[in-house]
């Protein structure tokens, strides 16, 4: 019961702000909108007994790509208002081939539950015991027998890292405030920066 | 009882938000890479879902290569995003057609 409860309220909030973040006019409120969506999804997740998942979720998603979202959206200015020019154009297309769509595939959904559908034997049987958790399962198996699909996955967050910097890179400019002259710090001597004095006592000194 | 089936629809509404997001907000790319977000989010679920139900943790890491994918992919194309804006001071969709694709 209660469970059922926790599913509808955390699925209902995942539905409500998904349609907020097409739906309103502020990037910066469809950002937040899509938090709210990642964390409530994240509740499904731990629903459904997958911890690790819904923490990487909020870790990754919340953390990472929704602030990138935020930085982003704040750092370029942008006439918003002139960007919804064909919401309206194109609403009736859209809603009509969204429609088709999830007939489509809550017509597949209903299918699969009907049964009779042969998917396969399950490869990684999860640890019945109760004492394995959730992420010590997923641990052994992602340091065993997908370490190279873990591997990949380092491989693409760098490729995407060096890309990143790559694209975004600006050469300084030469006549640019406050650029650093290497050749100029490293050969200056302390000989030529400071000076030794003692002055008497009560009187100033002049540099 | 909530079984598979609840999920399954909830990864399919998402999907299908994410879909019409991309249709809707046609000019302004911000928002379509949040449509694509919302649209991995939605495989994300339906992963994690038949992993739990079918007592198969491979789901459940193959939705960690999807986590991945999906930041490297906004990462990238906000770059671009950035860029983009930079020469041109306007990020609308139907302006990018400089390469006569």
């Amino acid at each position: 019961m209660i469970q059922a409860i926790a599913f509808y309220f955390f699925a209902a909030i995942v539905v409500a702000s998904a349609v907020m973040v097409i739906w309103s006019r502020n990037p910066v409120h469809s950002v937040l909108w899509l938090i709210l969506a990642f964390f409530n999804a994240a509740g499904l997740m731990v629903l459904l007994g997958a911890e690790f998942i819904a923490m990487l979720l909020v870790i990754v998603y919340v953390g990472a790509v929704a602030v990138l979202f935020l930085f982003v959206v704040m750092m370029l200015d942008i006439d918003f208002a002139e960007m919804r020019a064909g919401f309206s154009r194109n609403a009736p297309l859209g809603l009509a081939i969204a429609a088709v769509l999830l007939a489509e595939l809550l017509l597949a959904v209903g299918a699969y539950n009907a049964g009779g559908l042969q998917l396969g034997t399950p490869q990684d049987r999860l640890a019945q015991a109760a004492d394995t958790s959730n992420i010590a399962a997923l641990g052994a198996l992602l340091y065993g027998k997908y370490i190279v699909l873990f591997e990949i996955a380092g491989i693409i967050l760098l490729v995407a890292m060096i890309g990143a910097i790559v694209l975004t890179f600006q050469p300084p400019k030469p006549g640019a405030r406050a650029r650093q002259d290497v050749g100029k710090q490293i050969s200056r001597r302390p000989e030529d920066a400071t000076v030794m004095k003692s002055p008497e006592v009560g009187q100033g000194i002049e540099l | 009882m909530i079984g598979i089936e609840h999920y399954l629809t909830v990864g399919a509404i998402l999907f299908v938000l994410g879909v019409l997001g991309i249709f809707l907000n046609r000019k302004n790319v911000i928002v379509i890479l949040m449509a694509v977000e919302l649209i991995l989010l939605a495989v994300n679920i339906n992963l994690v879902a038949f992993s739990a139900f079918m007592q198969d943790l491979a789901g459940q890491v193959f939705a960690m290569l999807v986590l991945t994918v999906a930041a490297a992919e906004a990462a990238i194309g906000l770059a671009i995003l950035v860029i983009y804006f930079r020469t041109r001071g306007s990020i609308a969709v139907d302006d990018i057609n400089r390469m006569k694709g």
